[in-house]
């Protein structure tokens, strides 16, 4: 396949994207839909509520500690259908390609997004390739879109939140955003910083089987804890309180955000999820969290309130108290 | 982690807090300013405010580097940017400020090349990479920035790179705290110096005016723990009738300063009377190329023309930068300001007062 750089003619339609497509991609996402190389995937109607939702993926660098464009871009669409309860079954994937790319480093990104769909219980049944001269993109951009089912009585959306209930997270926040910044900007800590980039699905049955009384389930990406608890509010018209000593960040996080002037509860994660629960429903949750090796340094970090509907607090660790805002401009470009 | 744990320990700061709500205070009001901005943040970050005394009054002031750099000297940013094969290389909060018309953020959608830098030298990095270009840095701070800055030129010399300059616009923070005690308008009685630029010019720069305005000082770090014990040494001095300088921050601060920074802000630049945004021209407190180095002065290779300002008429920026207003009485406050859509740079800056208070403070 030429000098192992992609060439514009492995985009065209034509022979040398045939090649690639079978090579690569076919071979590398292997099951019956795709093979069958159909302009479409059919399949049943496996009954039910469906779940569907899209995620385009521009991150820079694409392979970064922790993970790479390719697992970052299963693992997003995944998380996403299980923040409504929902059991991931088929992804799409559309791939935009700058000329030059390696075509080392797009094996490398489909073989990673291969093994985290593998893991994560899902199959890739569609695909597109398209490349664009140099300059026009930068390296490679995917896009995933995604379809699960809703099992029967699952009713989880942002609005459900109520006064008494708890706010769980399942470990620590910050770790994706940072492995990401520390990596472009060439910041060098004593370990290196490694994104949480992970498919929550599994994690969330159990918690779900565990309690399925769960009120809200939200993975705070872009604009970190802060920005997502601040929707969930609004939707929910409550006021939120976190506590400060309860918030868990890993000690290089914390030190590569006071270097930066970032704040973690700004910064992206991508293998982390928000639980909203009733207080009754909260042992039962955290016991199950505790036993998934996603969730062992699970923490209670906040409660809902009826006061300031709306709005977002924190009880400092000198006993003050705060505003905690959205996101606001770009704290970190091109993180996902 | 250790350094910061044990200045935000709670059991310690709820001891200092009773220090201060126990005490009887000679007067309604006293008003200690934070002259650093990265101060305000750390008091409404912690959520202080609200558990001090109410005769304890904390103010911002003028130590939000972007937040003073005069509305001339964004518009001249602004018009580098427009000039043919030029890379502005800026730290990031400058981007966002509004000049008169337009903002480096606006130019960069337009098509102006624009970067976001974290250090001088990453500036020279890209003046390197692109020897057709020029590079010019933004160069906007206090005396903590200005020696990487002058650092950079050094190097920039050495290595022969003649397509890299710096636009000046560095202050110096004893000359403005000066001004604020000349001026009738503003009541201080006390100052929390700030942490890091302290840690260039030493907390011996504070002794002319303790000495000549009688008002306390005191050099402090910016952990709870650390704001709690200047705000008490503060105190301490303010009942006591003394005035000295005090240096909270030893961890980091000596008396002397870094003279190794000093002097390599005083072989590049040399002080001059400088603008400042809602202060106006503070006599040497700005910093200038001297002679041998001014070949990397943007001021000097590019020709700018006359800049004609304007302001956005409601802004208070000035009078929240000297102490004299809070945000919140600024009509422009919450109901067109935002940090969405800012109209001055108070509002823009992560340390800026404005934007602090509008999104910390309940």
């Amino acid at each position: 396949m030429g000098p192992g750089l992609i060439q514009l003619d492995q985009g065209s339609g034509g022979r040398a994207m045939h090649e690639l497509i079978d090579s690569l991609f076919i071979s590398a996402f292997e099951n019956p839909l795709i093979s069958e190389r159909n302009d479409a995937a059919v399949f049943e109607n496996p009954g039910g509520r469906l779940a569907m939702t899209t995620d385009s993926y521009v991150i820079d660098p694409i392979i970064f500690p922790g993970g790479d464009i390719g697992s970052l871009a299963v693992h997003g669409t995944v998380n996403d259908l299980a923040m409504r309860g929902a059991k991931p079954l088929y992804l799409t994937a559309g791939f935009i390609l700058e000329e030059g790319l390696f075509l080392s480093d797009l094996e490398r990104v489909v073989a990673s997004m291969a093994g985290a769909a593998r893991e994560a219980g899902v199959q890739v049944v569609a695909g597109d390739t398209k490349v664009v001269p140099r300059g026009k993109a930068d390296k490679l951009f995917i896009n995933t879109a995604g379809i699960g089912i809703v099992p029967e009585g699952r009713h989880i959306a942002g609005a459900n939140a109520r006064p008494g209930d708890l706010v769980l997270i399942n470990g620590t926040i910050g770790d994706h955003g940072m492995a990401v910044l520390c990596k472009r900007e060439g910041l060098e800590f004593e370990n290196e910083i490694q994104s949480d980039s992970a498919a929550l699905n599994g994690l969330i049955e159990l918690m779900l089987e565990a309690y399925p009384g769960i009120h809200v389930l939200r993975d705070p990406t872009r604009g970190g804890v802060a920005t997502t608890l601040n929707e969930i509010a609004e939707q929910s018209g409550v006021g939120i309180r976190l506590f400060e000593e309860k918030l868990p960040v890993r000690a290089d996080v914390s030190g590569a955000c006071e270097l930066l002037g970032l704040d973690p509860l700004y910064v992206a994660n991508e293998g982390k999820v928000l639980v909203i629960v009733p207080a009754a429903g909260a042992d039962a949750v955290v016991s199950a969290m505790k036993s998934h090796p996603l969730a062992k340094s699970c923490s209670i970090m906040g409660e809902v309130v009826s006061d300031d509907p709306g709005r977002v607090f924190l009880r400092t660790r000198i006993g003050g108290s705060r505003i905690v805002d959205m996101l606001r401009g770009e704290q970190l470009p091109r993180i996902c | 982690m250790k350094y910061l744990d044990e200045y935000r320990d709670p059991q310690l700061a709820g001891e200092l807090i009773q220090r201060l709500r126990r005490r009887t205070f000679s007067k309604k009001q006293i008003r200690l300013m934070e002259i650093c901005g990265t101060h305000t943040v750390a008091i409404f970050r912690s959520g202080l405010k609200e558990l001090l005394p109410s005769q304890i009054r904390l103010i911002s002031g003028p130590g939000c580097p972007v937040c003073v750099t005069a509305n001339e000297d964004i518009d001249r940013a602004i018009w580098l940017s427009s000039q043919p094969g030029v890379i502005i290389a800026t730290f990031g909060d400058l981007a966002r400020v509004p000049g008169s018309s337009s903002s480096l953020h606006i130019e960069r959608s337009k098509g102006a090349d624009v970067r976001i830098v974290y250090a001088t030298l990453d500036a020279l990095k890209i003046a390197r990479e692109n020897p057709d270009r020029q590079v010019v840095f933004l160069g906007i701070g206090f005396e903590t920035t200005a020696p990487t800055v002058a650092a950079a030129i050094q190097e920039a010399a050495r290595l022969g790179v003649d397509n890299f300059s710096v636009f000046s616009a560095h202050k110096l923070l004893p000359p403005a705290m000066r001004a604020l005690l000349e001026a009738r308008d503003v009541n201080i009685d006390g100052f929390i110096c700030p942490g890091h630029v302290s840690i260039v010019i030493g907390a011996q720069s504070y002794a002319e005016v303790v000495e000549k305005y009688r008002i306390p000082c005191v050099v402090t770090g910016f952990e709870p723990i650390d704001i709690l014990q200047g705000v008490n040494s503060l105190i301490d001095q303010v009942e006591s009738g003394r005035a000295e300088v005090e240096n909270q921050y030893r961890r980091a601060v000596t008396w002397q300063g870094n003279v190794a920074a000093q002097k390599l802000i005083d072989e590049i630049f040399e002080p001059e009377d400088c603008t400042w945004r809602g202060m106006g021209v503070i006599p040497k407190s700005g910093l200038r190329f001297r002679k041998a180095w001014r070949k990397f002065d943007a001021a000097q290779r590019f020709a700018m023309p006359e800049i004609k300002v304007c302001e956005h008429p409601g802004c208070k920026c000035g009078e929240v930068l000297r102490g004299v207003l809070q945000p919140t009485e600024c009509g422009l406050f919450r109901k067109v300001c935002s940090p969405q859509d800012p109209k001055g740079p108070c509002m823009v800056s992560s340390e800026g007062t404005c934007g602090a208070f509008y999104r910390y403070q309940k």
